[in-house]
């Protein structure tokens, strides 16, 4: 019964292919069990990762977002990641602006050594997400046209 | 006043310049008015109603034409000319910049590090009206901010008016014209107002100069310029970026420092 009932968080996680990609299959080939709830779509760096694509997962249904590549000064590129933290950095303040959760997306370093990071780390916003709740705002908002509700 | 009409009259006259960009008079307010020959300088004005960014028409080639151009320049569209010309968009020798001080005096200006200078004088200042809203969507919580901009944001009709008003929108193909991919939906629809609104904020992180034109443009009166000044408030904090001029150490969005400091990278 609990479990019917029990809320599942649907999370997308957008990964480096250098680091975090290779840290979730370091967690893999180490056995350690975790949360199944969330998506990978790997990406060739962090500085690839637009913005719009987090928007996109919301407007999808995701309810949470984990966004992962290398540690400063590890990118493959060199300076990837430099570029997408300075891009956070002002998304972040301008989503928080705009009322958008910021809890929802998780951002985060992991090595492609970190397996065990890996899996704390998706554990974790897992529970986080659980907690908050499916993120209906913006499904409301996402899903206006196609369930033509009235907008008083 | 007059002083300009003269300066204007003579520019013309002596062939410097093709046309004299500025304002005249319209049926409510001030418009934006391209002067072409030396007998309609007499319609220029200048006034505080002056409000438009001529700045805009200047990333404009099939409006400028080939020869030399001037143009009369609020504070606003001054500082909007120095980011513009930081970022390599505007010719110096093609341009003649003016500028009408409150004692009414013209300036001409001898290039864009001259006008930096000027402005060194002028900060720029947020209307109090603004700050107040600003601080007041601050002090909401998320909920409420959400409903804030959903509410406001379900009135645009997607004109783009804000996109044309805008001087540092210049790019030729604008992201929501791209249709492969489809990053934003073209027909007006909560979920796209929104996503259009963020992604002209991020492109203008950075760069906006805050002269309000956008919000001023807007027909159904959304305050959008709120969300480039709250930026603007925020990248000053964690960049060091002044507000209303260009940022030397180069574009927030495409610079970096490896010593950049954040709170919530886990």
């Amino acid at each position: 019964m609990d479990n019917i009932t029990e809320f599942e968080p649907k999370i997308v996680a957008f990964v480096c292919n250098w680091c975090t990609y290779a840290g979730a299959d370091l967690t893999g080939t180490s056995r350690l069990k975790y949360a199944t709830n969330f998506k990978i779509i790997r990406f060739p760096c962090t500085g690839r990762i637009d913005y719009m694509l987090l928007l996109k997962a919301f407007a999808e249904g995701a309810d949470g977002i984990i966004v992962s590549g290398c540690h400063p000064n590890d990118c493959h590129y060199t300076s990837g990641n430099f570029h997408a933290r300075r891009r956070w950095v002002v998304f972040r303040g301008l989503l928080d602006f705009f009322g958008i959760d910021v809890r929802r997306i998780c951002f985060s370093w992991v090595s492609a050594a970190e397996g065990g990071k890996w899996a704390d780390l998706v554990n974790s916003t897992v529970a986080e997400i659980r907690e908050l709740g499916a993120y209906k705002e913006y499904q409301k908002v996402a899903g206006y046209l196609e369930k033509e509700e009235c907008n008083e | 006043m007059n002083k300009l009409i003269e300066k204007a009259t003579s520019l013309l006259q002596e062939g410097v310049v093709t046309k004299v960009i500025g304002y005249e008079e319209g049926t409510e307010k001030p418009r934006p008015f391209f002067c072409e020959k030396a007998e309609d300088t007499s319609k220029l004005i200048y006034n505080s109603r002056c409000i438009n960014n001529l700045a805009v028409y200047l990333t404009k080639p099939e409006l400028l034409g080939t020869g030399k151009v001037a143009v009369v320049a609020t504070l606003p569209t001054l500082r909007s000319i120095v980011q513009l010309a930081f970022e390599n968009q505007l010719k110096e020798d093609k341009l003649v910049i003016l500028t009408v001080t409150d004692s009414e005096e013209v300036i001409e200006f001898a290039g864009f590090a001259e006008i930096e200078t000027y402005l060194k004088d002028f900060k720029l200042k947020i209307d109090q009206k603004e700050q107040d809203l600003i601080d007041k969507l601050e002090g909401m919580s998320k909920e409420e901010r959400w409903t804030f901009w959903v509410e406001e944001l379900s009135q645009c009709f997607k004109c783009y008016a804000c996109r044309a008003a805008c001087p540092m929108c210049y790019c030729t193909r604008c992201v929501v014209e791209v249709n492969c991919p489809q990053w934003v939906q073209p027909w007006a629809s909560p979920l796209g107002n929104i996503e259009w609104q963020i992604n002209r904020a991020m492109h203008l992180a950075g760069r906006c100069t805050g002269c309000g034109s956008c919000a001023e443009a807007c027909p159904v009166g959304i305050p959008i310029d709120l969300l480039t000044r709250k930026m603007m408030e925020d990248l000053g904090e964690e960049f060091g970026v002044v507000p209303g001029q260009p940022n030397k150490n180069g574009n927030v969005l495409s610079t970096f420092k490896p010593e950049d400091k954040e709170n919530f990278i886990r």
